[in-house]
């Protein structure tokens, strides 16, 4: 839990990680239409020719068996969709009124450059500029309802109502950070990916690529419902309000979770209140493999977890986050040491796991 | 009853850290029921009974739960700061006493506000009597419920918790009570309702009854200057009709009313504007369920001293007894 102890730990993650998360991030997939990075992840599934399935909802869901006894079936859930926009009609001149698709601070969208469609055709969120505002203006915010997207004359034509858009930011590694559009939740991705290539044999894997979780947990409850799970994880991530407090007398009490202080594990959020069981295997684990970790402190907010626990004759459930700035915003920051030690952890954790975990 | 009723009232048990007052409930009902078991949420769920003809599976929801506190932060100086697990309200906060499902106790004190405003719980603070982050005994993820003991006021009976500990007693009382039923009864003893039915919602699922009644509190329009509502203390169960996530099945609710004239039970009738109870969970699982809920009027809910009337208890349980003991015509 220590900044110092983040020293001593080598970051694990290879240059073929960071590409394949930068892919994941540059694609777009806002909920509902999450087909780039469905096709993203099927294609890295191939080799592996494991039984993989996308059900109803868009879910992909991945079935790896362990080969040892007394496995413990565990579900775990990271989502493939991204909070986006959708054109919503069409005022000619390549102007689209459109709206937001999951949570999204409307104020934090004026004069971003966005993608439109299957094509990611390039537009831009655009207000009055400040030659032309008057001071008062400038107090309030702009409305959604004032915003346009605009893809120029041209390009205007080749989309239409229905379409969905996202935030145009490229990937880019800085230094010991990664800055990118949808980390939340690629990083999930990348990381559930990895977990399913080197899955520990005393655990029946069932993982879930989740659809439709920024607009209500919706997918994340029927791959539940289809794997029926001894045990339920949700890999996701969680804001870090980690910047410094300007009041010197003042202490930051409210910052959810700190960046360089490893994976946060849930104890309770709007959606759920994390298995207890679950919280203590997983900081037992971290501590005895001296994996860098911290509690997102309580508070709102949810993940697939909130839609996994209460399915069927219910799931003990739980969630771990890499900590993010910025998260639902333009560009949102990690670091690839937080990273390197969620997966640590993960590993830890499910190679330990035994039904014992489940004991009252 | 009464001592059963401290017993349940006095063991703390917020949501989702059910542990312990399972466990009371379970050493309780040990005698009464013919099948006990907990399932993955940690629901408590006792079979009485094998259906029989004209007999149904029904199943019975109490919840275990109640509102608490979980630790969010524990500041320099050792101040222990929190968010609310359920319908917290700060004014009923202030000048609490807390107890830690360590053990540790503590006060809630308030930062300095204008007087004029109502604090939210971020102004709040639990103070456990610690001098430094180091040697406070509780930290992040630690829970902890309301104390403040058992009280008999006259008939009027005082305690945190009555929501919902009141109808679990209601329950063990009508396991006890019920000699001769048709039924398959499954008395549920459920978790996490005060964070959205979560426990009732699986418990529902895995009985998969023909029928379901929620036993919960509901509020009370005695009081000066209240809400204006129909329930108050005294004038027997209330059968519910609606609440603002549920509208009972009205042939579940004449059966309630039937029984209750039968008998000559007191009995009122609630039409609840805000609220929700397990029985919105148990109506909507799977295909479907006829469901209803039997209501103690309460005042003072979700705050440290929520009173109930004895005999509305005493009578909750005959109604309950008498439902259960014949054949169930919904028409």
């Amino acid at each position: 839990m220590e900044r110092e102890k983040n020293k001593n730990t080598t970051t694990e993650i290879s240059q073929g990680q960071i590409d394949l998360l930068a892919k994941l991030c540059n694609a777009m997939a806002v909920s509902g239409d999450e087909e780039e990075v469905r096709q993203i992840i099927l294609e890295e599934l191939k080799p592996l020719a494991l039984d993989v399935k996308v059900d109803a909802l868009g879910n992909v869901l991945v079935t790896r068996n362990g080969s040892a006894e007394n496995k413990v079936r565990v579900m775990i859930a990271a989502h493939m969709d991204e909070i986006g926009f959708m054109l919503v009609n069409d005022e000619e001149g390549g102007l689209f009124e459109f709206v937001a698709i999951g949570g999204i601070d409307e104020r934090q969208l004026v004069g971003k450059s966005v993608i439109v469609g299957k094509d990611h055709l390039p537009g831009v969120i655009g207000a009055k500029p400040i030659h032309l505002t008057t001071p008062e203006e400038r107090k309030t915010a702009l409305k959604l309802d004032q915003m346009r997207i605009d893809l120029g004359v041209d390009i205007g034509k080749k989309v239409k109502p229905g379409d969905r858009a996202t935030f145009a930011t490229k990937f880019a590694q800085i230094g010991p950070s990664i800055r990118a559009k949808a980390l939340d939740d690629r990083l999930g991705v990348v990381n559930l990916l990895e977990i399913i290539k080197h899955a520990p044999e005393n655990i029946d894997l069932l993982a879930a690529f989740t659809t439709q979780e920024e607009v209500g947990l919706r997918g994340a409850g029927v791959a539940a419902y289809h794997f029926d799970p001894q045990i339920g994880i949700a890999l996701d991530s969680t804001p870090a309000n980690d910047l410094p407090v300007w009041d010197a007398e003042e202490e930051n009490t409210r910052y959810n979770t700190k960046l360089d202080h490893g994976p946060a594990i849930y104890l309770m959020d709007a959606a759920t209140i994390a298995d207890r069981r679950l919280v203590d295997w997983l900081v037992s684990s971290a501590e005895a493999e001296h994996i860098p970790w911290q509690y997102r402190q309580p508070n709102l907010g949810g993940t697939d977890a909130g839609a996994i626990h209460k399915v069927r004759e219910g799931v003990p459930s739980v969630s771990v986050s890499v900590p993010q700035r910025y998260i639902h915003t333009a560009a949102g920051m990690i670091r690839l040491e937080d990273w390197a030690n969620t997966l640590r952890l993960m590993q830890a954790a499910l190679g330990r796991l035994t039904p014992k975990v489940l004991n009252r | 009853m009464n001592d059963l009723i401290k017993k349940l009232v006095e063991t703390p048990g917020p949501s989702g850290y059910e542990d312990k007052i399972r466990a009371a409930v379970q050493e309780e009902i040990q005698d009464f029921a013919d099948d006990i078991r907990v399932d993955a949420l940690g629901n408590l769920i006792a079979r009485k009974g094998k259906k029989q003809a004209g007999g149904m599976r029904i199943m019975i929801s109490s919840h275990i739960d109640e509102i608490g506190l979980m630790v969010t932060h524990v500041d320099a100086n050792g101040f222990v700061r929190f968010i609310g697990i359920g319908g917290i309200n700060p004014l009923t906060c202030l000048g609490g006493r807390v107890l830690f499902m360590n053990g540790t106790r503590g006060v809630i004190g308030m930062e300095k506000t204008d007087g004029k405003e109502i604090p939210t719980l971020d102004k709040l603070f639990i103070d456990v009597g610690a001098n430094n982050q180091q040697d406070c005994p509780v930290g992040v993820g630690d829970v902890c419920g309301f104390e403040r003991p058992f009280v008999v006021l006259g008939n009027k009976l005082v305690a945190k918790s009555m929501d919902d500990r009141i109808a679990a007693v209601v329950s063990i009382e009508t396991m006890r009570a019920l000699i001769e039923s048709p039924h398959e009864v499954y008395f549920v003893f459920s978790v996490q309702e005060e964070v959205g039915l979560r426990g009732a919602i699986t418990a529902a699922y895995g009985v998969d009854p023909d029928l379901g009644l929620a036993i919960d509190v509901t509020r009370s329009g005695d009081t000066p200057k209240t809400i204006k509502m129909e329930t108050a203390l005294g004038k027997g169960p209330a059968i519910k009709v609606r609440d603002a996530s549920f509208i009972a099945d009205p042939r579940v609710v004449s059966w309630m009313v039937n029984t209750a004239k039968q008998e000559d039970i007191p009995y009122q009738m609630e039409v609840l504007e805000a609220g929700g109870t397990d029985g919105r969970a148990i109506q909507l699982t799977r295909a479907g369920v006829p469901a209803g809920c039997l209501s103690i009027a309460c005042r003072y809910i979700h705050s440290p001293s929520e009173m109930v009337d004895a005999n509305d208890v005493k009578n909750a349980v005959k109604l309950l007894t008498a439902l259960l003991s014949k054949e169930v015509l919904l028409a």
